[in-house]
């Protein structure tokens, strides 16, 4: 990892990176100096990998549920039995005396790993379901939501950052307040009152007719809540490049706003832009996890990991790995995307710094 | 009999960085003597501010190495510990830095920043160092000190926060003043004020002082001795005049081309030294200068020693030329009537 | 500078009306069916509901109504759609408990993460701090409310390292122990996240700071090193740290300690908040949205004052 770690004074960075000797300074790219600080920064690189490896497995649910756990993510196994090490294995307990001991029954199968030929690989939650089938679908989901809205939330961020920033006066001003009304509502009341509200009949408003159980809700919600959180310091950058002399230039030279905003600004904040989505799709998977934890996201019996630890929240004396197994997921998946942002970041950091590495 | 202050002996610093090693302080050795005025002279990147820290112990840094000596009065600085060195910062020598903008807490009263110099050093209550801070800020010439003094710094001007600047770094009445390009962010008509205010403020306080620069016509009217680096090296040393009258090194005529003068005749452009300065980390072979030089040559390839080439003693220099040519080919870069290359 | 914070509490008092608007728009507007319906039922009458509906004056312009339900509010005699009970005095029943919860958080996340951001700059990029990185990066990448019940599936009672009493919350004032150690989890739960995050920002802001003139400055004026790092580092690094916990300390209060609440059932204002919601209670949300935002629009103008008193280049003159 290149450690941060800078010298008292800024050394004259065009001559430490003078290549040759007496020559002209070769021109590098800034994305071609990222990459190299990126590729140098194992562990980044490594966390990225863990990311791809959880977005690959989820997009295997479907294949994992069909020939590996022979079962769908909802389909229930009540009084089954599967084999065992060659023994017959009740899925979920029966309650009842076993000589003289009463047991409680509805105690779910822990954990199987291999034994149970890729079944149950993760134990089976109270209805007899496959846990591991669902960790993917549910992972599936929540990817889907918490990219889905980083996407979204980005995109109307950047377009409204740009023409705030770019425009200036009214526009600004009704962007900003628009922003601030946003930021002024508690964030998380605010989603979770919308995502109830709209789970009951859907979203039929403006020509666009969500139903009730799709996805898109809580999508949309988490991106709509989101919005001022990228777009006003994105909007602060471009206030900020606004006045550099070279936007003055390109004005100067006649060229319209749409191309001073697509070839002069945007990459520009182009790094920024890309940083923040890597932590917001992070930051998304967590909402999402939190709205449904709390019914007010992604709705059953469609499995998310947030419900999963909400279902496993009542059974956590008797059956921990329902509530455990799918935080772990939560936390491996966006601690992949935080590592990495992070070191997106300080490969990308612009501020030519003498970095050093031992 | 003047006193020595500061002897620097075969200086090196190097940096490690991502990049590979930065040999930015290259094998550089000079002398300061109570009441003289040395001046260091060179481009930015040819190791003259990375010197002037050093001096301080400003450099130190578990990425940076040191060799060769920083005596100050007859102590090692580069074997100081953190506290001895703390007692010499600020009180036996300070430093004057390039941006006043930037060098002044935003955040603390001018006159705060004067006082906590002043109370770290010496006995002083706070009413005390407060009495020393007005007198510092009416000795170097900031109207109205009395109310000035609890001024933020955004509130100054930057030639007055430069004055504050000068100020603070004499507050406990260093033996050595160490200005870093104190003029480079200021307007035209300040930088003069300046310089002759460290002049005039050296006498009064008996100290010497190093000013770094790389304006040849700032140091011109008050240097006793100057030095030009070139790549972290010296490359011609001398006292003022014959510096001026009789350079020796091809970089040193750029240098002197290239400050704009009235008494020239039929100017049309000002003299400009072709080329960047070399990496630090993969310098040139032979001569440092040698890829930006117009008259180099074979001999060239190896690297000159600094020595005594002219008649005038004490007056070194890093060039192979003979003293005869270099006094024939620097006539049109001086005069500035050479052809563009 | 009399002239600032009026103009400040005037764009807040609009603030607030504008949020409580949209709020109640958001219940009346877009979901699917009318509140008289889910109120009365499945099996309601033709009859009921007419009933409801004129007793609740839903017949009326959405304005007429939206005045009504803030005068009820204000007035203190708004009540819950379901339950009947009073708004007012249900958000004063959970205000103790979610003080509790927030202000202990608050004072172990800001000194923590002080703490934190502060070793973690010292020893930048040796090994401690990349140890402290990945801590605090897993406190940001944890859902508090799985932590929640992680904690208490390991610490509370009855559990396998059982050291403190599981959930609920004991008033301060019938037994200050109980209430300490009761809050004892939670606090650490709702703080982790904070801690990390705080941690990470303060450490960027002395990355930079350190590198500033003015502290190369201090060090040649001779200051010793603790008074540079302090004095001027740390000072100057904290100014947009104090920006941060303002308004992340007024969210927490006003509603998004939800989750620490409801996982460990401390009947706060969040948790009220929270099963309202899944009611669809029109006036409990109304009232818990305005209480929220009371606190951020008031911790926002805290934040200003306290920025400008920090930081004397934004003062105004």
């Amino acid at each position: 990892m290149a450690t941060e770690t800078t010298t008292d004074f800024t050394l004259d960075s065009a001559a430490v990176l003078a290549e040759d000797e007496g020559g002209p300074i070769e021109g590098k790219s800034p994305w071609l100096l990222a990459w190299r600080r990126l590729r140098r920064n194992y562990v980044a690189l490594g966390f990225l990998l863990l990311f791809v490896v959880i977005v690959v497995a989820c997009l295997l649910a479907g294949p994992y549920a069909k020939h590996v756990a022979h079962t769908t993510p909802n389909e229930n196994h009540l009084g089954e039995t599967f084999i065992k090490d060659g023994k017959k294995v009740p899925i979920v307990s029966k309650g009842g005396f076993t000589g003289t001991e009463f047991k409680a029954g509805g105690i779910p199968v822990g954990p199987q790993l291999w034994h149970a030929g890729g079944r149950y690989v993760f134990g089976a939650d109270t209805q007899g379901r496959d846990v591991a089938v669902r960790l993917l679908y549910g992972g599936l989901n929540s990817l889907k939501v918490g990219i889905g809205s980083a996407l979204i939330c980005t995109l109307f961020a950047l377009v409204f950052a740009l023409l705030a920033g770019y425009y200036g006066g009214w526009v600004d001003w009704v962007l900003s307040r628009f922003f601030d009304l946003i930021w002024a509502f508690p964030v998380l009341l605010l989603a979770i009152a919308l995502g109830t509200a709209l789970s009951i009949d859907g979203f039929h408003h403006a020509g666009i007719n969500i139903p009730a159980g799709s996805l898109w809700i809580p999508t949309g919600v988490i991106s709509f809540v989101l919005i001022p959180y990228i777009a006003r310091p994105l909007r602060g950058q471009i206030l900020s490049l606004r006045e550099k002399e070279f936007i003055e230039a390109a004005t100067a030279q006649g060229a319209s706003s749409t191309r001073v905003m697509a070839s002069e600004l945007m990459p520009n904040i182009a790094s920024s832009v890309l940083v923040f989505f890597t932590l917001i799709i992070a930051n998304n998977i967590l909402t999402e996890a939190g709205l449904s934890f709390l019914g007010a996201g992604v709705q059953p019996p469609n499995p998310s990991w947030g419900t999963l630890i909400a279902d496993g929240q009542s059974r956590i004396a008797t059956a921990p790995w329902l509530a455990i197994i799918p935080g772990v997921a939560i936390v491996l998946t966006v601690l992949s995307l935080n590592i990495f942002g992070d070191g997106l970041r300080d490969a990308l950091d612009p501020r030519a710094k003498v970095r050093i590495e031992r | 009999m003047p006193e020595r202050l500061i002897e620097v002996k075969d200086l090196e610093v190097k940096f490690h960085t991502e990049d590979g090693v930065v040999n930015a302080v290259d094998g550089v050795s000079f002398e300061l003597q109570r009441g003289q005025v040395l001046g260091i002279v060179g481009e930015s990147g040819s190791g003259k501010s990375v010197t002037a820290m050093t001096l301080l112990g400003l450099t130190r840094d578990r990425n940076t190495s040191f060799g060769g000596e920083v005596l100050y009065k007859g102590r090692d600085v580069l074997e100081m510990d953190e506290d001895e060195l703390q007692g010499v910062r600020g009180n036996e020598m300070s430093m004057i830095f390039q941006d006043p903008m930037t060098s002044l807490n935003p955040v603390y009263s001018i006159g705060m920043q004067i006082c906590e110099a002043i109370r770290v050093h010496e006995r002083a209550d706070k009413n005390q160092a407060r009495r020393r801070a007005i007198d510092l800020l009416k000795q170097v010439g900031i109207p109205n000190a009395e109310s000035r003094i609890d001024n933020y710094p955004h509130e100054f001007s930057g030639g007055m926060r430069q004055r504050a600047m000068i100020a603070m770094a004499l507050a406990c009445n260093p033996d050595v003043l160490i200005a870093d390009e104190p003029t480079t962010a200021l307007d035209v008509t300040i930088q003069a004020q300046i310089i002759e205010l460290i002049d005039r403020l050296k006498d009064e306080f008996n100290s010497a002082v190093i000013l770094i620069t790389h304006d040849l016509g700032v140091v011109a009217d008050v240097a006793d001795e100057i030095i030009v680096m070139y790549a972290g090296r010296v490359v011609e040393r001398a006292s003022t005049r014959p510096l001026f009258y009789d350079p020796q090194h091809p970089y040193t005529w750029g240098l002197l081309g290239s400050i704009p003068r009235l008494d020239r005749p039929k100017q049309d452009r000002l003299h400009s030294i072709k080329g960047t300065p070399p990496s630090l980390i993969r310098a040139p072979k032979g001569c440092k200068f040698r890829p930006r030089c117009p008259h180099a040559f074979d001999k060239c390839m190896e690297e000159p020693r600094l020595e005594n080439r002219v008649e005038e003693p004490g007056h070194l220099d890093r060039c192979w030329l003979s003293v005869e040519e270099k006094r024939e080919l620097r006539v049109p870069t001086l005069a500035g009537t050479e052809e563009a290359a | 500078m009399v002239a600032f914070v009026i103009r400040r509490l005037i764009g807040a008092f609009l603030v607030l009306v504008a949020v409580s608007f949209i709020t109640y728009l958001i219940f009346v507007k877009i979901p699917g069916g009318d509140p008289a319906q889910r109120i009365a039922g499945k099996l309601a009458t033709d009859q009921n509901i007419a009933d409801i509906r004129q007793k609740l004056h839903l017949s009326d312009p959405f304005y007429q109504q939206y005045w009504g339900m803030m005068q009820s509010l204000f007035t203190g005699s708004l009540k819950s759609y379901s339950s009947q009970l009073n708004v007012v005095n249900e958000i004063k029943k959970g205000i103790p408990a979610t003080f509790s919860l927030c202000i202990g958080a608050g004072i172990i996340w800001l000194g923590f993460g002080i703490l934190v951001g502060l070793i973690s700059a010292i020893y930048a990029g040796r090994f401690s701090d990349r140890v402290i990185t990945v801590l605090a990066l897993i406190g940001i990448s944890m859902p508090v409310f799985w932590l929640g019940l992680i904690a208490r599936y390991l610490f509370a009672e009855g559990h396998p390292f059982s050291i403190f009493p599981d959930g609920e919350y004991v008033p301060l004032t019938s037994n200050p122990w109980q209430w300490f150690v009761h809050l004892l989890m939670p606090w650490w739960v709702l703080a982790v996240l904070f801690i990390g995050f705080y941690g990470r920002v303060l450490r960027g802001n002395i990355l930079d700071t350190i590198n500033e003139d003015y502290v190369r400055t201090a060090k040649a004026k001779g200051l010793p090193q603790r008074r540079v790092l302090v004095k001027h580092v740390l000072r100057n690094s904290l100014i947009p740290i104090v920006t941060l916990f303002g308004l992340d300390f007024a969210a927490v209060l006003g509603g998004s300690a939800i989750l620490t609440e409801t996982v460990f059932q401390l009947k706060g204002v969040g948790q009220y908040a929270a099963d309202s919601v899944q009611s669809l209670d029109l006036p409990p949300i109304m009232g818990v949205t305005i209480y929220a935002t009371f606190f951020i629009v008031l911790f926002s103008v805290v934040v200003d004052l306290l920025y400008a008193w920090l930081d004397p280049r934004i003062r105004p003159t």
